[in-house]
């Protein structure tokens, strides 16, 4: 079993979360986001941890880990590619990006590849409908606007440790590109 | 309608570069609303701003538009205890992407609102709630919360007036549900976002057993706007019933798909022939969804002069919901489309009452079914069905929000269905 802890700085963050709200219960959701930062997941082992710090039970911390979907309840790559197959994606060709991924990397949505580098994931609607179709890596940026070429551009840069920026899409009305 | 489009210019999201930062949106009359009322609270009483807000006629931006003004006048009279808004960016409903414009490119128009309504609401803490996904955005949102406090309007006695009020981001981490009210409040409280049984209502018992509005994002940052140009000025701009600025989200098979903002009301052949410049390839549009995946959807050569405001689009069929409008050219298999919204509804259900956990599967199943070509004329009359055993009997608004686009995409492209209960045809999986 693995032994988590939180460092002193982690713990100081924990206090100033736990004073924005008027129950420790409150602060459940935003402590998990920053274990799962801290940690790469909240497995049953940080479930536990988040529940002993806030001094909650470990049965509440892990029914809230588990209604969420963006909290990973088990390891996953170091890269997890969300790629968006909902109603505006998927008109837009979001299966076909998902399928593209799956080829490049000879795993299926779901599933992590070999070297741990990367997990494909097909998800809900991610709000980027717009600039469909998209994914998201790691819970962070989003790439919009995706081409088979993209996707193999960013796979590309994260193999070599880098990451791509945040894209600006643009005041209101006045987008013109399609 | 005599207004042209091309000459608009923006009120929500002005077209000035920077304005997300504090001094670029104080430089162009930023908190100035918010100071005129801090600063002269005899003519400006909480009940004065919240007349003001209800007789400007703005609904509410977040889907069910009911008026803001009215909603906050729910609110019980203060009692010496805590009283919460909760704004709502939860941003979930496929189709629906325009808060985050807010968030990005002019943050301190929601926070000026956000203030304002809790002044007029006696409200001591805001709690910002926004989508996990929105990360980029939540950051955004982080520093201009800072900004704001660091400038003096929000925290203990704003610029000496007595009131105080304090604003918190919290991070959603990925559950449709938690767009709902009363989910997200448990969500805040910490809890899985199951919804609340109503009543009571949110004003009476809401965030931690406190009085409580929950408000949109988009509706909260028409309010800087409504005390600018005054109620009257505000009432007449767009649809009579559905006045304002909206922001519309466009997206689908448009050649310029985006959030643009217009007066309420603009007819939908406008936004999507001008403003979107037309459809992909010169295609036909086969159908469009007006307001999020939950509204019905239009056919598309049923489309002249419906716009996009409530009773428009209540006498065409459908509803204004988030105005995220999704366009369909000609060759789209809408049985394939409702499979994947069903599918959506299914996976977002919380599983707290039979009818929506259990008919959102069925509803995905049974399209399943037909959509690989095994289903009978029989299953088309099942799901209709099911969509009357889903609508009004539930905790929240999901089972029908998961029913109607089963309910009238069926009823009005029935063609489709029909020819798929006779021909097999494979898709995705
Ligand atoms: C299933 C469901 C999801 C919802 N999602 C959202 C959402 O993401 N954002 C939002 O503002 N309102 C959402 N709503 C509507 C809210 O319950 C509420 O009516 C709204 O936030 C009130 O703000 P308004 O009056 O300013 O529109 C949702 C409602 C339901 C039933
Ligand atoms: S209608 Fe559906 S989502 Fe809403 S409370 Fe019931 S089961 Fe949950
Ligand atoms: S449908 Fe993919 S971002 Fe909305």
């Amino acid at each position: 079993m693995a032994t988590y802890v939180f460092t002193a700085e982690q713990l100081a963050q924990i206090e100033a979360i736990k004073s924005r709200y008027p129950s420790v219960q409150s602060a459940t959701m935003p402590v998990l986001w920053l274990a799962q930062d801290a940690f790469g997941h909240v497995d049953a082992d940080v479930q536990q941890l988040v529940a002993d710090t806030l001094g909650l039970p470990a049965s509440h911390v892990h029914g809230v880990a588990t209604f969420y979907t963006q909290y990973y309840k088990e390891k996953k790559g170091k890269h997890v590619l969300d790629v968006c197959t909902c109603l505006s994606c998927h008109i837009s060709g979001g299966y076909d990006m998902l399928h593209h991924l799956e080829n490049r990397l000879g795993i299926k949505a779901g599933e992590t590849t070999p070297d741990g580098l990367f997990t494909i994931q097909s998800v809900e609607c991610l709000g980027a409908c717009g600039y469909a179709p998209m994914m998201q890596i790691t819970n962070d940026v989003f790439v919009n606007e995706l081409t088979p070429e993209k996707l193999d551009q960013v796979i590309d840069t994260l193999k070599k440790g880098g990451s791509p920026d945040f894209e600006p899409i643009g005041l209101v009305n006045n987008r013109e590109t399609a | 309608m005599s207004f042209d489009w091309k000459t608009y210019q923006p009120l929500l999201i002005p077209n000035i570069p920077g304005l997300a930062d504090i001094k670029v949106y104080e430089q162009h009359g930023g908190y100035v609303q918010y100071k005129k009322v801090l600063g002269d609270q005899t003519t400006w009483t909480p009940e004065a701003v919240t007349n003001e807000v209800k007789s400007s006629g703005l609904r509410g931006r977040g889907g069910a538009g009911f008026n803001t003004g009215l909603k906050w006048s729910f609110m019980p009279k203060p009692d010496g205890g805590p009283r919460y808004i909760a704004a709502n960016g939860d941003e979930s409903e496929p189709g629906t992407f325009k808060d985050r414009t807010i968030f990005e490119f002019n943050p301190h128009s929601f926070i000026e609102g956000a203030l304002i309504a809790a002044y007029a609401m006696r409200i001591t803490a805001v709690y910002v709630y926004i989508r996990g996904e929105y990360r980029s955005w939540i950051r955004m949102m982080e520093k201009a919360i800072a900004d704001a406090y660091a400038a003096g309007h929000i925290g203990k006695n704003i610029h000496g007036s007595g009131f105080s009020t304090d604003m918190y981001v919290h991070s959603g981490a990925g559950a449709y549900i938690c767009g709902e009210e009363s989910s997200l409040m448990e969500s805040l409280e910490g809890k899985r976002g199951y919804p609340r049984v109503k009543p009571p209502f949110p004003a009476q018992r809401g965030l931690w057993g406190r009085p409580t509005t929950i408000n949109n994002i988009e509706t909260l940052a028409n309010v800087p706007l409504i005390l600018r140009i005054g109620a009257e000025a505000y009432s007449q701009i767009g649809a009579k019933t559905h006045p304002g600025p909206l922001l519309y989200g466009i997206s689908g098979h448009v050649n310029k798909p985006g959030v643009y903002e217009f007066p309420s009301g603009m007819p939908i052949e406008t936004l999507i022939h001008e403003v979107c410049g037309g459809v992909k390839g010169g295609k036909k549009v086969k159908a469009v969804i007006p307001g999020g995946s939950s509204t019905p959807p239009l056919r598309g050569d049923q489309l002249a002069g419906v716009c996009m405001d409530s009773d428009s689009l209540r006498t065409a069929g459908s509803m204004l919901g988030t105005a995220g409008m999704v366009v369909m050219d000609e060759d789209t298999d809408l049985v394939d489309v409702l499979t994947r919204i069903a599918h959506f509804y299914h996976h977002e259900s919380c599983g707290q009452c039979t009818p929506c956990r259990e008919g959102t599967g069925w509803l995905e199943k049974t399209l399943k079914k037909i959509r690989r070509g095994d289903g009978t004329p029989r299953d088309l009359e099942l799901l209709l069905d099911i969509c009357t055993q889903m609508e009004g009997r539930t905790i929240c608004a999901l089972a029908d929000a998961a029913a109607w686009p089963v309910r009238y995409t069926i009823t009005r492209f029935r063609e489709d269905f029909e020819a798929r209960v006779k021909t097999p045809v494979h898709a995705h999986a």
